[in-house]
């Protein structure tokens, strides 16, 4: 055992990140592989009598969309409600509360939405993904795939991706809407306003381009989501104890992820 | 034939050359990080032999059955399988050769999202258009091969530990593949059924005509089946015969390996003590 100091510990944990920066250098090309060979398939698989199933998408689907969908309500119900309080708590020191429609109006649809949806499919859906390969990692699953000469990124990643680059949009749209109505509810309750009045209000404000923004941030972090719970799903070693070191660091990427992505939109966009 | 790089007791070369290899490998030499793990090995296999592959724990069996599976690259070396060098070959070539092969790893490895029937489907569902029904009597037959009849609707993990390898063994031949690879096939397995699964490979071997790789610990079984076996030590190949051969090697490491004799009942018990122990414990109980 070598000497714990302070001193070698932080040296290690440089070294560690260092290492770290490199991996992930490296990898990133391993990634963007990933995401075209998913497509590759995708697209010419059928052609090679080795479609990507329609079954398997369809199974991932149902998973990663439809069973969120009512957990995404409660979510973005909720943040539309606590920003429609705080907003129009804040704005009437001002005397301004009726412009609380158009600030929530752009927080939800250009932030808050994808946001919330992106970092629920990940603690719901990357870590379900990270944990079944490398379930199926560590049980050689993976290996009979390869020798029964079918292409585990076909198999396993394509219809992950193509569900997730489907479903989270899908997803930020319906929180979208459900936070928005929450807000609108209780903005015509509070300052006594018609619900038509609300509405006519938001979409005014909103143009293509910001629910775009949304939806669009909302893909990226689909793609990004399952990348990473693929790469830790493949990487794992040990036993059931890797599984759930995997899964734990699977989640927690994405979340970093993810609001770092989401900030780099803020900056560009703001620019 | 090449020269073998470790030629410790080139025997039998009596049959050779009367059949064609189907599994070639030259020259296999193989790293784990820094360590070298295989030092150079020539390996083949004859069309419709029995090949056993024993060898001590950590020899390097599974790592010289995962390369001749391409599921490992090596370092150096060649690797070909039915004429076509794996180590070279792309995805689409990988995976029409692979119909030709069927492989039983040590753990299963059944697919646990699948049931029984499906996961000895699987591959007929991937690479034929063979109908549903079709599929599923093919499946119930292999199935009936391995004494499993009636077990397809259950789940990978309602099964016993012999289960699995056997229903393993059925997803293996369900293509009747040319090559059959087998990691530990009958470990676990209660006598009887291990027994079953010995005639099993020989009426795979003798019906159909399949070249046969088994990795195994069970001496009894290896006399049984094999045609040739090999003997693996540390990495490097030690032996090469058919059964009678290498039941009546001089060579000191193979009867080791028959005999099960280890080598710390080798080393005089100080000696052995004194490694448990790294050395103080001996040196307390030693002094006055
Ligand atoms: N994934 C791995 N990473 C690093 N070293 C490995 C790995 N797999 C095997 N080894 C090493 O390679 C050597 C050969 O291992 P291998 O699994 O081939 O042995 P084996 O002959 O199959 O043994 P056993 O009979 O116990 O299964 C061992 O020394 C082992 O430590
Ligand atoms: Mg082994």
């Amino acid at each position: 055992m070598p000497p714990n100091t302070l001193g070698s510990t932080l040296v290690d944990s440089t070294e560690r990140l260092g290492r770290g920066v490199v991996d992930g250098v490296a990898s990133f090309g391993h990634w963007t592989a990933l995401v075209v060979e998913s497509v590759y398939w995708l697209f010419f698989g059928p052609r090679m009598r080795q479609p990507v199933r329609l079954a398997a998408i369809a199974q991932q689907m149902m998973e990663v969309g439809i069973f969120a969908v009512p957990i995404v309500a409660l979510l973005s119900g909720t943040i539309g409600l606590m920003l429609a309080m705080q907003g129009i708590h804040t704005l009437s020191q001002f005397g301004a509360e009726s412009q609380v429609t158009a600030g929530i109006a752009f927080s939800v649809v250009r932030e808050f939405a994808s946001l919330i949806t992106g970092i629920l499919v990940a603690g719901r859906s990357g870590s379900a993904l990270a944990a079944r390969l490398s379930t199926m990692q560590i049980n050689q699953e993976i290996d009979a795939l390869k020798v029964t000469g079918i292409n585990p990124v076909r198999f396993l990643v394509a219809p992950a991706l193509i569900a997730m680059i489907i479903m989270v949009p899908a997803l930020t749209f319906i929180a979208n809407l459900i936070a928005l109505s929450a807000a609108g509810l209780f903005i015509s309750y509070d300052l006594d306003i018609s619900q038509a009045a609300y509405w006519s209000q938001t979409i005014n404000v909103l143009s293509v381009g910001d629910l775009m923004h949304g939806l669009g941030k909302s893909l990226i972090f689909a793609v990004l989501i399952t990348l990473i719970g693929v790469a830790n799903g493949a990487s794992v070693t040990g036993g059931a104890e890797g599984v759930g070191r995997v899964t734990t660091r699977a989640v927690v990427q994405s979340i970093i992820a993810i609001i770092v992505t989401d900030m780099l939109f803020v900056f560009v966009s703001t620019l | 034939m090449t020269v073998p790089t470790e030629p410790i007791e080139p025997i039998s070369n009596t049959v050779e050359s009367e059949t064609p290899g189907v599994i070639q490998v030259r020259d296999l030499v193989t790293h784990y990080g820094d360590r070298m793990i295989l030092k150079g090995i020539d390996f083949d296999v004859r069309q419709g032999e029995i090949m056993i592959i024993m060898g001590g724990s950590g020899s390097g069996k599974s790592t010289l059955m995962r390369h001749l599976l391409a599921l490992e690259q090596p370092t150096s070396g060649s690797i070909e399988i039915l004429g076509e060098d794996i180590t070279t070959l792309d995805t689409v070539g990988r995976a029409n050769l692979f119909k030709k092969l069927g492989v039983a790893f040590q753990s299963g490895a059944l697919f646990s999202s699948l049931s029984v029937g499906e996961n000895i489907m699987l591959p007929l569902a991937e690479h034929t258009k063979l109908d549903p029904e079709t599929m599923r009597i093919m499946a119930r037959i292999k199935l009936e091969i391995v004494d499993l009849a009636g077990f397809e609707d259950l789940r990978p993990s309602e099964l016993s530990g012999g289960m699995i390898k056997r229903a393993a063994m059925a997803r293996a031949i369900i293509m009747d593949p040319r090559i059959l690879f087998l990691d530990e096939p009958s470990a676990g397995l209660d006598p009887v059924v291990a027994s079953a699964l010995d005639d099993l490979i020989l009426k795979l071997r003798d019906a159909m005509g399949m070249s046969i790789v088994v990795v195994t610990h069970e001496l009894d079984s290896a006399f049984k089946i094999a045609d040739r076996i090999t003997v693996l030590d540390q990495g490097h190949i030690l032996s090469v015969g058919t059964v009678d051969e290498i039941k009546n090697s001089d060579n000191e490491r193979i009867q080791n390996i028959l005999h099960r004799r280890t080598e710390q009942e080798i080393v005089d018990p100080e000696e052995y003590l004194r490694r448990l122990t790294g050395g103080e414990f001996v040196e307390e109980t030693v002094a006055p």
